[in-house]
């Protein structure tokens, strides 16, 4: 009974521990950290512990091979994980910042996105009248008609054709998003083939620099500015909507209508009116929404992959941790057999060995998410985006990302160091002396 | 006939860093067919260095070493081994068994070395343990065996391949009396019945009585062969 | 073989530790095999033969501009073209947004160019008769529960009816399967009529996605290629035609690297993996030099001491390596039949396995490698004196 109730009541306790790491917020581990520190300086258990720990410690650089099994098998772990949960980050980070509450997009009812939606004129003007949109200092309506088309251009990275959007935007367009700034050259002309190109479409695709021609639509443009959003819209290339629209034959109509609202609450009014006029058939939402939608799925199919193979590589890393650690107590039954001789009480073994192998999970988690930060943070890549074309995003290496990373560290370790302890410590003394 | 082993002028150099140290010095010595001889001295004496080379298990820094007619003093480390694999037996102080095969197994491991079937190889094991005294023993691991039963089964393992010498590095060293008696009988009938050439070290006089003669060596060099022991065993 | 025994005696000297060991190969190739998967789904796609003798024209501006459906008589003329049709996306999802669907309108002989999709003859003529008649991939009809007669309600994104309705429903007249295991992906489509959809949509009236030829010689396809794209040269529907496995690989591209993630992840779980069972090999190692030094004083060669360290891992890597395969085979099927086809994972193929196997050698070759040599190096005499 007590040779089989010993591990299940292990096991407990390491899916204890893993269940708080998970559970409690970082300062707690750091609250939990300083106590055992205390614990070790200045109890009488943690003193014995701490320089039972000291010895094995000292050792480890002996057995390098082994130690840096437990280190590069986390680190590996925490890196890949690390990295993918950057990817999601990234992502997610720049179409949320795309959207806000202040201003609404309305689409043909069923669209999903801009691409598959077509208004015609008499509805966006219809749109852009409606009570709660905001106006500006002229009295004009903030209301953006826009018109979205997609065209290909060479990328730099595979030399490849890649679909990128094409936005042609209303006058309001500056005043409904003020965070666009051009940041070289100027905007274009209403009325003439001339483009802007967004800063992350400048890096990701050939033909953009500025006064360099491009053919879209069958028809040369000049890029004559670059701007800077800050969000999805960096992908993009705009131009006036009326020149989009007649180099692509679609008259008068548009593909969505962007509006600032007078106040985020406003929307429900507005959402309302326009949904139920009976002159068109359109869904309205929130730019936060319509934006966090899209990115939904791909951060939820991220973070998914992410988990799982986060959680397969931890089990390989669990047992290679638990092979090292079990060889180290081992090597050390002698000595650790003496010192329980010597009076030594069994805590401050379990806890040396968890200690020891806590700081080899510790060094891995550092190193496994220092790689991925130097590595990834700001590392620009490219998916294509719910218009058929390419939103370009840049990994973000969160400090709440290093932080999970070295937790996960913390439980592999705390597994793989636990059933060594609890070993070393209910190893009858007289049987670890005897050993050669 | 000349002797199955011929040893002239065998010298043997260990060097440890910047240290020289001559192990053996310019021995000669003849064994004969059928011989059961002891080699007795003093720890340091060179005798186990003796015994390995006359075993192949290390070349000579001097001398020629014949045995059954072929020089091994200049074989590379692949020949060598191939000359132990069906011309040597081994027996040692602690038995050095595989712990993880069953006593058949670890007899049989010699016949690997064979062109022999599997059921041959088999049928060979069983009559080697058959000879030690230990075939109802077949299937047990050497954890489950006693010390003398460990090197019965050692010395089953060292004749199964029928080489033509034997040797033995303080077989009965680990041993208490009585199983050292059934051990030493063992060998001693081998020599005996089967013909085997035995060469044995030990350093326990009454062990050598069991030899047909008994050398000793000092620092390196064969003094004078104790022929009243010779006398008493034969 | 007869060493066989040996090797496994070495193996079970530390039950626990070549126990762990395995779980840790294990884990590793449970990853590789989920990974392959994913990475053949996008790699997979238009490698097979029948996709090698076909070209996609599409518009050059993008995939999502149509072209005129004029221009299919005039590229049928185009010499070394042996069959032409041609597709609209369509789109749309089933009862829920989340139920995306893969779902193109076809022209009458699109199937015929298509020889991996497998389908009876008759269900294949229901389709030709019936105007609103539908055939989908297998792996999407058991996902949906769908059988042959039922109607098929599907919500569209892009293509309202004529009368406003946005809801097409569809008869369900043919199941078609793939045989290949590397294109199991493509049962995920639903297909239906080009002229039901061309008669009933509100916008996009006699208009093709894209054309799809067969070249008699794939040789020629460059320059058929070429042909075809100057037919509307300086026109206002300029063509851009390429071979269906470059029309995939810069449709996956888009997506992401996915090369460049596999690898990385797979680069970091096997480092990981070489050291720790390059560890654990040592380690065993180091504790059996005094039995290695046994079999070489019997008479082992250097080269036989070698290979049964070699052996050892080798065999390590297999067992753990093998067991996580077969453990990836049963999580693809699963994942597969819980999330539908769309998921872009392949079956565990043959190919996974011979890689797989390929690799578990090749680790188990490399982890070895170090404590096999010091096996074989060791002086018999010390290690026999505990030196």
């Amino acid at each position: 009974m007590r040779k089989l109730g010993s591990p299940l009541l292990t096991l407990i306790v390491a899916a204890a521990f893993i269940a708080l790491l998970v559970a409690l917020p970082w300062w707690s581990a750091a609250l939990a950290a300083a106590v055992l520190v205390a614990w070790l300086l200045f109890t009488r258990a943690g003193r014995q512990a701490w320089s039972v720990a000291e010895l094995g410690i000292a050792t480890v650089p002996q057995r390098l091979g082994a130690a840096s099994v437990v280190v590069v098998g986390i680190a590996g772990v925490v890196g890949v994980l690390v990295a993918l949960f950057a990817m999601a980050q990234g992502f997610q980070a720049t179409l949320a910042q795309t959207g806000n509450d202040h201003t609404a997009i309305v689409l043909r009812a069923n669209s999903q996105t801009e691409l598959n939606s077509v208004l015609n004129r008499d509805a966006t003007t219809i749109i852009g009248g409606e009570p709660q949109v905001a106006r500006d200092a002229h009295g004009q309506v903030i209301a953006s008609p826009e018109l979205v088309v997609v065209a290909s251009l060479p990328k730099k990275s595979t030399g490849l054709d890649a679909n990128v959007e094409v936005r042609g935007i209303g006058n309001e367009a500056w005043a409904l998003r003020p965070e666009a700034r051009i940041i070289a050259g100027r905007r274009f002309t209403p009325g003439l083939r001339e483009l802007i190109v967004g800063k992350r479409a400048m890096r990701a695709f050939e033909h953009t620099a500025l006064g360099s021609k491009m053919d879209i639509g069958g028809q040369p443009w000049t890029v004559v500015g670059e701007f800077d959003t800050g969000d999805e819209h960096d992908s993009e290339l705009w131009a006036d909507a009326d020149v989009v629209a007649s180099t692509y034959r679609r008259g008068d109509s548009r593909t969505s209508v962007t509006v600032r609202l007078k106040s985020p609450a406003e929307f429900a009014a507005f959402k309302a009116a326009v949904t139920a006029d009976p002159r068109f058939k359109v869904d309205a939402s929130s730019t936060r929404d319509y934006y966090s939608r899209q990115s939904d799925n791909l951060t939820r199919l991220i973070r998914v992959v992410g988990t799982t193979v986060g959680f397969i590589m931890a089990i390989g890393a669990v047992f290679g941790a638990l092979n090292t650690m079990y060889a180290a107590v081992a090597t050390r039954t002698r000595e650790i057999a003496t010192l329980r001789a010597m009076g030594f009480r069994g805590g401050p073994v379990v806890v040396s060995v968890l200690l020891e192998t806590l700081l080899l999970a510790i060094a891995g988690g550092v190193i496994g998410a220092g790689l991925a930060w130097a590595i990834f943070d700001h590392y620009t890549a490219s998916t294509l985006g719910a218009n058929f074309s390419e939103v370009v995003f840049e990994f973000r290496v969160t400090p709440a990302l290093l932080a999970a990373g070295l937790k996960w560290a913390l439980a592999i370790g705390f597994v793989g160091g636990l059933f060594p302890a609890v070993r070393a410590a209910r190893m009858p003394v007289t049987d670890g002396l005897r050993e050669l | 006939m000349s002797p199955l082993v011929e040893i002239r002028s065998l010298s043997k150099v260990y060097v440890r860093g910047k240290q020289k140290l001559e192990v053996l010095h310019h021995v000669d010595l003849d064994i004969g067919k059928g011989d059961f001889l002891a080699l007795m001295g003093p720890s340091g004496s060179g005798k186990t260095t003796l015994l390995n080379l006359i075993g192949g298990l290390d070349s000579p820094t001097e001398g020629t070493l014949t045995v059954a007619g072929k020089r091994i003093d200049r074989l590379g480390q692949s020949e060598l081994a191939r000359w132990r694999a069906s011309n040597v037996g081994f027996v040692f102080q602690f038995y050095n068994l595989l712990p993880m095969l069953s006593a058949a197994r670890n007899v049989e491991l010699p016949l690997l070395l064979t062109k022999l079937p599997a059921a041959k190889r088999r049928s060979h094991a069983a009559i080697a343990l058959e000879l030690v005294g230990l075939a109802d023993r077949a299937s047990h691991k050497p954890g489950e065996l006693s010390g003398g039963q460990q090197q019965r089964v050692a010395i089953a393992r060292a004749i199964v391949s029928d080489p033509t010498l034997l040797v033995c590095d303080e077989p009965t060293g680990d041993l208490d009396r009585q199983s050292a008696v059934e051990v030493l009988t063992l060998l001693q009938r081998l020599n005996r019945d089967h013909g085997k050439t035995i060469v044995m070290v030990t350093h326990d006089p009454k062990a050598a009585e069991y030899a047909s003669h008994t050398l000793h060596l000092d620092k390196g060099t064969l003094v004078e062969a104790d022929s009243a022991a010779q006398a008493a065993t034969s | 073989m007869k060493y066989l025994h040996l090797v496994w005696s070495a193996l079970l000297r530390r039950k626990t530790r070549t126990l762990f060991t395995i779980i840790s190969v294990i884990a590793a190739f449970l990853l590789f095999g989920l990974l392959y998967s994913v990475r053949a789904a996008f790699t997979g796609a238009g490698r097979s033969i029948a996709g090698a003798s076909r070209m996609i024209t599409m518009s050059k501006e993008s995939l999502v501009v149509a072209l005129p459906t004029s221009l299919l008589m005039r590229i049928r003329s185009v010499p070394g073209v042996s069959a032409v049709t041609y597709a609209n996306w369509f789109g749309g999802y089933y009862q829920e947004p989340k139920n995306q669907l893969v779902a193109e309108a076809v022209a009458p002989n699109f199937l015929d160019l298509y020889p991996e999709f497998v389908m009876p003859a008759a269900e294949l003529k229901a389709f030709h008769q019936t105007r609103t008649g539908a055939v989908v991939g297998e792996s999407l009809a058991r996902h949906f529960h769908w059988k042959i007669g039922d109607k098929i309600p599907v919500q569209a994104t892009i293509f309202p009816q004529g009368n406003g309705s946005n809801t097409w429903t569809f008869d369900l007249v043919g199941i078609y399967h793939v045989n290949d295991p590397s294109l199991k992906g493509q049962e995920g489509a639903l297909f239906f009529n080009w002229d039901y959809f061309d008669k009933a949509t509100q916008f996009g009236g006699g208009t093709a996605g894209w054309y799809i030829e067969r070249v008699a010689q794939p040789k020629n396809a460059d320059s058929v290629a070429r042909a075809i794209d100057a037919i509307s040269a300086n026109s206002d529907h300029e063509t851009k035609t390429q071979s269906e496995s470059a029309f995939q690989a810069s449709f996956v591209g888009q997506f992401a690297n996915i090369g460049l993630i596999v690898g990385g992840i797979m680069g970091a779980v096997f480092f990981t993996l070489i050291l720790l069972t390059g560890n654990t090999m040592a380690q065993a190692v180091r504790e059996r030099i005094p039995e290695l030094a046994i079999l070489k004083t019997i008479g082992f060669s250097n080269r036989s001491v070698l290979s049964l360290v070699l052996a050892e891992s080798v065999l390590l890597l297999t067992l753990g390596g093998v067991i996580g395969l077969l453990l990836s085979g049963a999580a693809v099927s699963g994942i597969r039949a819980k999330l539908g086809p769309l998921i872009p994972m392949l079956p565990v193929t043959a190919q996974t396995w011979g890689a797989g196997i390929a690799l578990m050698i090749i680790i188990g070759l490399l982890v070895g490698v170090l404590p096999a040599l010091r096996g074989m190096r060791l002086r018999i005499v010390d290690a026999l004196s505990g030196r």
